[in-house]
């Protein structure tokens, strides 16, 4: 391929990336918040951020709003020069942001109406969307309810609908089911499905492994700034782990971290738990069945393992 | 929509007609509360103008050659644009930026940190002019409005309100907590409320007094509203216009300028 055909090719993905970006740094005084971050965010798909506090999501989501400016770096959200034509791109965004912000002072519906004017929407046909959304957060028994009389999980999916008002090509969601219990998660996750089916390409950060899995098309795994792995959550787990996970726990686990770490892999031994991690469990199996007063649990390896072995396992605050 | 560019040189505000959404997101939360809010606009400058025009002006006597009530009622009209305003723009935009955060939807909206704070110094000179509206109602049944020109008072109340709004969004973009605006308070406003010329003239301060006040806009927009409202024309009018606009467009252009490192950075 010559330098003309590289050219061409990358203007062509400048066009059809719904966000890319290159080099993009972010620096608060000393601290560098996201150093050199490259994406791609393809059309239609649903893509994820995945990482520890402080790894640098939520200023990476900011920066694509044209929220903060990047420290450095080249920037494209729909087409659109970003911060610079920030409000441009926005247009064409919804938010779900991290902490809900709906508007106190407004009943569910108003709430709908009125975010739909900052947007500068109005008119007849605005009341069928509102209605229509409505319904699609399950909201529509109760439009004329204040927001403060609403559950956790009533918020989230308003804040959904609310974020879909513009007919948005792009929907940005920070954290969507954090503090969910598990019936509204499952709702917002079935919501999150049909945006992906109607076409509409999404941006999740996260740091349920469950909701990455399930959701996301493809996730970066970023740390401290950087991404440090990017793929499908199948391919992730392929290229950076072994398919089979054997924790042991019990009193004789020093004893089973020299013999299961010959038949395995690779051992790791966090805490009281040991982790042994192979292609093929059967002779591990085997020797456990030996040792029948040795707990131990079988498992497929999954995306926390490689989340786990990539960013590390101490506590970050 | 016209949507002005995201930068512009010296960090001068980058103004929208987009602002408009804003101001009537905060129209319409008032209308919900119209009644109990005109009420309040009528019943409180009236026991003022009832309790100080009776009780202390017959102690006071005339000023010159107007009675006190009459004195007194375009002063209040100018004070009461000065707190309205600056109590919309202090205590219901903070809870907007930080505990409802009202803002931080907008901002994911279209909007930016400039369309957002000229609607809300925008909406603090509305509630200015809304307030004194009602004022100047009560002092016209009361017989206290000497001609036709005191309906010239209320663009300048609105541009009154404006400049203390856009002030007081300054000691919002920097301040931390609630708390932080009784400095304001103690230091700027009552201050300003006491030496403008609203309860009595001027001219029983010390000169050197007397003319430090005209350094603050409060004393320019009463001497605009004054005459108005007793029928006749005030003097120097280009010159007190041009200090509360003066004071407007620097106060604006600095809130626009500190609240973008607040919320942008």
């Amino acid at each position: 391929m010559n330098r003309a055909e590289h050219t061409i090719i990358a203007e062509t993905q400048s066009l059809t990336a719904v966000v890319r970006a290159r080099g993009l740094c972010k620096r608060y005084g000393e601290t560098d918040v996201v150093r050199g971050v490259d994406l791609d965010v393809r059309p239609g798909e649903c893509f994820g951020l995945l990482g520890p506090n402080g790894a640098g999501k939520t200023t990476t989501l900011r920066m694509i709003l044209g929220q903060t400016p990047p420290s450095g770096g080249e920037l494209h959200v729909l087409g659109h020069p970003v911060p610079e034509q920030a409000r441009r791109a926005r247009r064409r965004i919804g938010v779900v942001p991290q902490m809900d912000n709906l508007d106190p002072d407004f009943t569910v519906r108003e709430n709908l109406l009125t975010y739909a004017s900052y947007f500068g929407l109005n008119g007849a046909a605005l009341g069928e969307r509102v209605d229509q959304l409505l319904a699609f957060a399950n909201l529509d028994g109760r439009t004329r309810e204040q927001i403060q009389a609403l559950s956790g999980g009533m918020k989230r999916r308003l804040s959904l609908a609310r974020a879909l008002i513009n007919e948005p090509d792009l929907v940005v969601l920070d954290e969507p089911s954090t503090g969910l219990d598990p019936q509204a998660r499952q709702h917002i996750w079935q919501r999150l499905n049909t945006l992906v089916e109607q076409g509409r390409t999404l941006i999740l950060t996260t740091h349920y492994m469950e909701e990455a899995e399930r959701l996301c098309d493809r996730l970066a795994i970023i740390d401290h700034g950087t991404i440090i792995a990017c793929d499908s959550p199948r391919n992730l787990v392929a290229a950076h782990i072994e398919p089979h996970v054997i924790e042991l726990r019990g009193h004789d686990i020093g004893d089973w971290q020299t013999r299961g770490g010959a038949l395995a892999a690779r051992a790791e031994r966090v805490g009281d738990t040991l982790l042994l991690y192979t292609r093929d469990p059967e002779p591990l199996l085997q020797a456990l069945g030996g040792d029948p007063d040795q707990r131990y649990w079988h498992r497929p390896a999954g995306l926390e393992d490689v989340f786990l072995k990539l960013t590390g396992r101490e506590l970050r605050d | 929509m016209n949507d002005a560019p995201a930068t512009s040189p010296l960090g001068m505000p980058a103004v929208s007609t987009r602002f408009i959404a804003v101001w009537r997101r905060n129209l319409r939360v008032w209308r919900k509360l119209m009644l109990p809010s005109i009420f309040g606009n009528f019943g409180e400058p009236l026991l003022y103008l009832l309790a100080l025009g009776y009780g202390f002006g017959r102690l006071v006597g005339d000023i010159g050659e107007l009675p006190y009530m009459v004195f007194l009622a375009s002063g209040i009209i100018c004070s009461s644009a000065m707190n309205t305003a600056s109590f919309e723009a202090l205590y219901s935009a903070y809870t907007r930026m930080t505990v409802q955060r009202t803002w931080g939807a907008m901002l994911d909206a279209p909007l930016t940190v400039d369309d957002v704070a000229l609607g809300e110094i925008s909406w603090a000179a509305t509630k200015a002019l809304i307030s004194s509206s009602a004022i100047l109602v009560v002092a016209a049944l009361l017989g206290l409005v000497g001609g036709w020109q005191a309906i010239l008072v209320l663009p300048v109340i609105l541009l009154t309100g404006f400049c203390f709004g856009a002030c007081a969004m300054v000691i919002t973009a920097v301040s931390r907590s609630y708390d932080f605006f009784l400095y304001y308070f103690t230091l700027v406003m009552t201050p300003m409320l006491l030496l403008s010329g609203v309860f009595f003239p001027l001219d029983q301060l010390p000169p050197l007094v007397a003319q430090g006040a005209f350094l603050l806009p409060l004393a320019h927009a009463v001497e605009i509203v004054r005459p108005l409202m007793l029928g006749g024309w005030p003097s120097g009018v280009a010159l007190h216009l041009i200090v509360l606009a003066g004071y407007a467009l620097v106060a604006f252009w600095a809130a626009t300028l500190i609240l973008r490192r607040r919320l942008m950075s």
